[in-house]
């Protein structure tokens, strides 16, 4: 009974347990029901060459990263240098989104900052984006040859997250 | 100095308009037909907006939800059912989208987590309040006990009228 002084302590405790998780969690980062599942088809013209067009379809056989990204997005501007790093290691290919644009703007984007993307596809009225659950962009995805979406990250990708998680995934994927 | 204040009151009024004219350009449009734009809301308000968590697809203004809000039109105008339109969504984005989730393992301790806690604080209470009455032993008054409180009594009745005379 001398232990009845530690009740409230104890509650104290998980109380303090729940708030710590709660604070350390992004409400943001909503788990995609994507993961697991294939990737949406579609067939979108390119940014650089509006005769061409680009369908995930034709990156069957290897991995490759999906990067969602806006010339209008201050976040993507700051993760351009991380991507270009990314391309430089010619690990995976990457196919861009450019979501909600106008091409002049992301053209001039990529001019100034670096093109890390082998080609971008153009979603002018984000209706891609919905199919894909973009709700924040930047968002990155990794899909596997097989055309299944492996991993998604919403938010700029840092050198961290890229070492950590992205590079060692795809070296799994290959 | 009449047509100062003529020029300045014309002035005023070109402001007022511009600033309608702003509003006017981020006004959304609606759908045609009201019976589309009312199913639209049922459908939308227990939704919530991915940007804007606080806020329901309906009434959200940001950039997602009008363009979601613009796909949910186009199914209804396909068709769809409320539940095939629901499941777009949840495709999408996920059970999170919805204010109201489906009850499976993963959400068990969100539907029922609240009710837990209410029989647990209930059973907590029962058991405190049956141990407290029992280590309270009732006690019978002595004649000196009720002589002491008639005395007590007494004494506070006449100090209280005492008090009213002041």
């Amino acid at each position: 009974m001398k232990a009845k002084f530690l009740i409230p302590l104890l509650l104290f405790a998980i109380l303090v347990g729940f708030l710590a998780v709660g604070l350390n969690r992004d409400p943001h980062e909503v788990p995609s029901p994507l993961i697991g599942k294939q990737a949406p088809a579609f067939e979108l013209s390119q940014l650089a060459d509006p005769k061409k067009t680009f369908s995930p379809e034709s990156m069957k056989g290897k991995p490759w990263i999906l990067n969602v990204w806006a010339s209008w997005c201050v976040a993507c501007r700051e993760e351009h240098p991380v991507l270009v790093e990314l391309g430089k290691l010619q690990v995976a290919p990457i196919i861009g989104l450019d979501y909600k644009d106008k091409r002049e703007d992301a053209m001039a984007m990529l001019a100034r900052q670096g093109n890390p993307y082998l080609l971008s596809a153009f979603d002018a009225n984000g209706r891609v984006g919905i199919d894909y659950g973009v709700y924040g962009v930047p968002e990155t995805y990794v899909i596997d040859k097989a055309g299944v979406i492996r991993f998604k990250h919403i938010g700029p990708i840092t050198m961290e997250l890229l070492n950590q998680k992205i590079i060692p995934l795809l070296g799994e994927l290959q | 100095m009449p047509k100062r204040i003529f020029l300045s009151f014309i002035f005023a009024l070109a402001t007022v308009g511009l600033f309608g004219l702003a509003f006017a350009k981020d006004a959304v449009p609606l759908a045609d037909d009201p019976v589309t734009e009312q199913r639209l809301i049922v459908i939308s308000e227990e939704m919530r907006c991915l940007v804007c968590q606080n806020e329901s697809l309906a009434g959200s203004r940001s950039d997602l939800a009008n363009d979601l809000r613009r796909e949910i039109r186009i199914l209804i105008k396909e068709g769809k059912t409320d539940e095939q339109i629901r499941s777009f969504m949840v495709e999408r984005y996920g059970d999170f989208v919805l204010y109201r989730p489906p009850v499976k393992p993963i959400t068990w301790l969100l539907w029922i987590g609240p009710f837990v806690i209410l029989l647990a604080g209930i059973i907590g209470l029962m058991i405190y309040l049956r141990r407290r009455n029992q280590s309270v032993p009732s006690t019978t008054l002595s004649e000196e006990d009720n002589r002491r409180i008639d005395a007590l009594l007494k004494d506070t009745k006449s100090s209280s009228t005492e008090n009213t005379h002041d």
